[in-house]
C-alpha cells in the first residue's frame, strides 16, 4: 500500500533507526570483524589491511564533493559492482573507498576508478585529505559564504598534496560558512572561516509578527540587544559596538538579517587538531581575520591557505602537526615565518581571552 | 541548452578536483530543478549572499526533526526551488552500504526529490536535499516502508549518532563502535525524532584516541576508545623497522625523505610521557607512565599493539564556538566496558539529560551548562565521584563554595557569644 494522504497516520511506521550496518559490509569485512593485525599504505590512496585469519582487504580511497548527485553515486556503485561485490562506503571526510579482497583485484579497479576524473585516488598518510565543509549558498540561509565553491577552489590549488604524502603530517583543513561551524573549522590544522561583519538590520515593522523578540533579545551573547518601541511597534533595537556578529539573532528571529556581500568575509584559523597523538587536541587559532569572499575562485583564500600549508611543510619536523610545528617555534615565528602581518584583532576578547596572553619574559624576537 | 547562464560557475568546471557544478549541470538534464539551483547559485555568486530564506516549519506527521525547510527568496524566478527542503536519513553504522540497499534510496531521490544529496552531511546523515513539502510524507513512507531506514535528528533533540568504522577494518578499535552506536541510536530513538531538549545532543564514538569521527571537538557525550593494561609488544618487527624492513606509520610519510628510521628519534623522544626505552635490543615501555596517546603504535603498526583489556573513556561538552565560544570535552569517566547490555552506560546517559533538561536554558549545549553550574554540580547529578583525572591542574583560586555541611558546626552560630568574646 502506498502512502495514503487522506489518512496519514494509517500503518504509519516510526522509530526504526538506520539500517545494522552487518547487512552491508563486504564478506572479507564481516569475517574478519575484530581480528585486523596492522595495515600499510602500499601507495597514496591504497590500503592494505592483514586480518589475524591472513586474510587482506585492499582499500582505494577516492576524493569527492560532498555533494554528489545520484547519478554520479551510481556511477561509483556501478565500479562497486563490477569490483567489489556490490559492497561500498564513505570515509568521516567525504571520500569514497572501494575494497576489494586480493591484490589480483586491485590493479583492475584502480584502471576503472583513474578512467573517470571525478574519482581521484588518494587522501591517506602525511597529505591533504578532502575538505570537511558545510553547505554555503547552495542550501543554507546564514552562511557569509559559500562553501562547496571555495572548497574546489582550495583542492584544485593543493591537489598535489592529495595525491602524494609529502607533508610533515597529515593536514586537517575545513570549512565553515558561518559560525555556527557544521564540521569541525574549530580544530582543525587549516579552517576557513565565513563571517559577517555588519550588525544585524532591523525590520521595525514586521519583527513583533515575525519574531518572539524576548527570544530574539535572549539570543544575544553580549546584551547588544534590547526591546525597544519604534514608531509605536514593539521591536528591538541593536547597539553595533556590542555585536560580535554572531549572528544568533538571525537564527532565532528572521527580521534581524546581517548578510552583506561588501562585508562578509573569509577568516583563515590554524592549529587546531582532534586527535590525541603526542600532545592534546587543539582549537585553531584566528591568524588572518578577514580575507575578501571572492567568487567564483577566492584567490586570496586559496594564496592564503598555500602560503601557510608550504611554510609548514618545509619547516616543521617529522610527524609534527601544524599546530604543534606552531608551538614548538612560537607564534611570533609563526607570523615572521609565514609573512603575515600580526594584527590586534587576532588577540582574544571574549569570555577566555586571558589564557591565551603571554604571562611570561620567555619571547623570541621579530 | 542550459535554462541559465552560469559564466561564474562554470569557472569551477575547471582544474583537478572533482567538480559539484559539472556534476549538478550533467544531474540538471534529468532532474530540470537542478536549472533552477544552478540559475539561483549563480545569482548568490554574483550577489556574494545566499538566497535561501529562513527556516520553515515543515516535517513528518509525529516527528520534530529530520526535515529542514528551506526556500528559494526568488521563486518567481527559480520554481524548482521554491520548495527545496532537506531530508536527513539515518546512515548506517561506518557508512558501508551495499549498493542494492544505496539504489533504492538514489530511486526514491530520482522520483520524489532533486537528485542532490551530501555523501554525508556533518553530522553523519544521508542528506537528501531539495524536495516540496507533498513528497515529505511520501519519501518517509517509502524509507520506513520499503527500506526499514528512518529518518535522522534535527533541531533541539538528539542529533544522529556516528562512529568511526571501529573493528571492521580497523585494529586499534577499542570497543565495537559500530555496535555501541546503533545501539544507542536504537534506545533512544524518541529523544531523536521529538526535541525535549534545550538544545542539540550528540553523541559520538571514536575507537581510539586517534578521534577519527572527532568526538572530543564535536560532541556533548564523547566516547573514545582506550586501554588499561599494557601495549602488546613484537620485539621481532621492533628490530623490522629499526632495519627498515618494515615501513614506519605504514607507509604514510612514504612521498618524501625522510633519512632513514631512527626509533630514537621519532618514537622515543616524542612520547609525550617518556615512558619508552631502547637500548638496540629490546623496546620497553614503562606502561604505567603511558598515557595512550597512539604515537608509538601509529608509527610501528606491525610492532605494537592497544592491551587486551579495552574500553573508554567517556567526556562531555564539547561544541563549536557559538555561543560562549568553543569547548572540547571533558574527561569525566576514565574508562568504561563498553560491551552489551550496556547498562551502567544507559544509567549515566539519563542522568545527564534529566540534569540538561531541567538546568539548562534555550539553547544552551551541555558544555555551556557544566560552564555555568560548575563541573561539581554536573559531576553530583550523574552521581560520579571527582578524580584528579578530570583536570589540567587544580584550581588557582580558593574561592570555593563550600557547602554548610562539609564546615565544622555547619553555619547557625551564636551571635550574642561571639560579641560577648568580641564586642563590637
Amino acid at each position: 500500500m502506498p502512502y495514503d494522504p487522506k489518512n496519514p497516520m494509517k500503518d504509519r511506521i516510526t522509530d526504526i533507526g538506520p539500517r545494522h550496518y552487518e547487512e552491508f559490509m563486504p564478506p572479507v569485512i564481516k569475517k574478519n570483524f575484530g581480528k585486523w593485525l596492522y595495515h600499510e599504505i602500499l601507495e597514496p590512496g591504497v590500503l592494505m589491511h592483514k586480518a589475524e585469519s591472513g586474510d587482506e582487504v585492499y582499500t582505494v580511497r577516492v576524493g569527492a564533493a560532498r555533494l554528489m548527485s545520484i547519478e554520479l553515486i551510481r556511477d561509483a556503485m556501478k565500479i562497486a559492482d563490477k569490483h567489489c561485490e556490490g559492497y561500498i562506503r564513505w570515509t568521516t571526510r567525504n571520500n569514497i573507498e572501494f575494497m576489494v579482497d586480493n591484490k589480483s583485484k586491485l590493479e583492475p579497479l584502480k584502471a576503472d576508478l583513474k578512467a573517470n576524473p571525478m574519482f581521484p585516488i588518494g587522501g591517506t598518510g602525511a597529505c591533504v585529505t578532502n575538505i570537511v565543509h558545510t553547505q554555503g549558498w547552495i542550501h543554507c540561509h546564514t552562511p557569509a559564504i559559500d562553501a562547496s565553491g571555495i572548497v574546489k577552489s582550495v583542492m584544485d590549488d593543493l591537489f598535489k598534496h592529495f595525491q602524494s604524502m609529502d607533508l610533515p603530517a597529515q593536514v586537517r583543513i575545513a570549512l565553515a560558512c558561518c559560525l555556527n561551524m557544521c564540521g569541525a573549522v574549530h580544530c582543525s590544522d587549516i579552517a576557513m572561516l565565513g563571517f559577517h561583519r555588519k550588525p544585524p538590520f532591523v525590520q521595525h515593522e514586521v519583527i513583533s509578527n515575525i519574531c518572539e523578540i524576548p527570544l530574539a533579545v535572549a539570543a544575544c551573547p553580549t546584551g547588544a540587544i534590547k526591546p525597544a518601541t519604534v514608531e509605536g511597534k514593539k521591536s528591538v533595537s541593536v547597539n553595533a559596538a556590542r555585536c560580535m556578529f554572531c549572528g544568533n539573532c538571525y537564527t532565532m528571529c528572521p527580521a534581524m538579517p546581517l548578510m552583506d556581500a561588501e562585508a562578509d568575509c573569509v577568516v583563515i584559523m590554524v592549529g587546531g587538531k582532534i586527535s590525541n597523538r603526542i600532545s592534546a587536541p587543539k582549537f585553531s587559532k584566528v591568524v588572518i581575520p578577514a580575507l575578501p569572499s571572492n567568487p567564483p575562485r577566492w584567490p586570496e583564500v586559496v594564496a592564503a591557505v598555500r602560503n601557510i600549508l608550504e611554510t609548514y611543510a618545509k619547516d616543521a619536523n617529522k610527524y609534527e602537526r601544524l599546530g604543534e610545528w606552531v608551538e614548538r617555534i612560537g607564534w611570533e615565528k609563526f607570523f615572521e615565518k609565514c609573512n603575515l602581518p600580526f594584527d590586534v584583532k587576532t588577540i582574544d576578547d571574549y569570555t577566555l581571552a586571558y589564557n591565551t596572553l603571554r604571562t611570561t619574559t620567555q619571547f623570541k624576537f621579530s | 541548452m542550459a535554462k541559465f547562464e552560469t559564466p561564474l560557475l562554470d569557472e569551477l568546471e575547471k582544474g583537478p578536483w572533482p567538480s559539484f557544478v559539472s556534476d549538478i549541470k550533467r544531474q540538471a538534464k534529468k532532474k530540470p530543478v537542478l536549472e533552477d539551483l544552478l540559475g539561483q547559485v549563480e545569482l548568490s555568486y554574483k550577489d556574494k549572499e545566499t538566497h535561501w530564506k529562513h527556516g520553515g516549519i515543515v516535517g513528518v506527521f509525529g516527528y520534530g526533526g529530520g526535515v529542514i525547510g528551506r526556500y528559494s527568496d526568488m521563486p518567481e524566478k527559480f520554481p524548482g526551488v521554491a520548495h527545496f527542503h532537506t531530508m536527513r536519513v539515518n546512515q548506517p553504522s561506518g557508512l558501508y552500504y551495499s549498493t542494492k540497499y544505496l539504489e533504492q534510496i538514489l530511486d526514491i531521490w530520482e522520483r520524489r526529490g532533486s537528485g542532490l544529496t551530501n555523501m554525508h552531511g556533518s553530522t553523519g546523515d544521508i542528506v537528501l536535499l531539495g524536495t516540496t513539502t507533498p513528497q515529505l510524507e511520501e519519501v518517509f513512507w517509502e524509507l520506513t516502508h520499503n527500506l526499514n531506514t528512518d529518518l535522522g535528528g534535527s533541531g533541539s533533540n538528539l542529533r544522529t549518532p556516528s562512529c568511526c568504522l571501529g573493528m571492521s577494518r580497523c585494529e586499534w578499535a577499542c570497543f565495537d563502535t559500530q555496535a555501541a552506536c546503533h545501539h544507542m541510536t536504537n534506545r533512544y530513538q524518541d529523544e531523536l525524532h521529538r526535541p525535549a531538549f534545550p538544545y542539540k545532543f550528540k553523541f559520538k564514538f571514536s575507537g581510539c584516541p586517534n578521534d577519527c569521527v572527532a568526538a572530543i571537538a564535536r560532541s556533548d557525550m564523547a566516547y573514545i576508545g582506550t586501554w588499561r593494561d599494557d601495549i602488546r609488544i613484537d620485539q621481532a618487527a621492533v628490530q623490522g623497522y629499526v632495519k627498515g624492513e618494515l615501513k614506519p606509520n605504514a607507509g604514510a610519510h612514504a612521498g618524501r625523505d625522510w633519512g632513514k628510521f631512527d626509533i630514537v628519534k621519532e618514537v622515543i623522544n616524542l612520547c609525550p610521557t617518556k615512558c619508552m626505552s631502547w637500548d638496540g635490543k629490546e623496546l620497553k615501555i614503562n606502561n604505567k607512565e603511558c598515557v595512550r596517546c597512539m604515537h608509538c603504535i601509529n608509527v610501528m603498526p606491525r610492532a605494537l599493539r592497544p592491551g587486551l583489556d579495552k574500553g573508554c573513556s567517556i567526556l562531555f561538552g564539547a561544541k563549536a564556538p557559538i555561543l560562549d565560544g568553543q569547548r572540547l570535552a571533558t574527561l569525566v569517566v576514565p574508562f568504561i566496558k563498553m560491551e552489551p547490555p550496556y547498562e551502567e552506560v544507559h544509567a549515566l546517559i539519563e542522568k545527564v539529560f534529566d540534569w540538561w533538561m531541567e538546568h539548562g536554558k534555550n539553547r544552551e549545549r551541555l558544555g555551556e551548562l557544566i560552564q555555568r553550574l560548575s563541573l561539581k554540580e554536573f559531576l553530583k547529578a550523574i552521581e560520579v565521584k571527582a578524580i584528579p583525572q578530570m583536570v589540567k591542574e587544580p584550581r588557582s583560586n580558593p574561592y570555593i563554595f563550600w557547602e554548610e555541611k562539609d564546615v565544622p558546626g555547619g553555619w547557625t552560630r551564636d551571635l550574642a557569644a561571639f560579641r560577648k568574646k568580641h564586642p563590637l
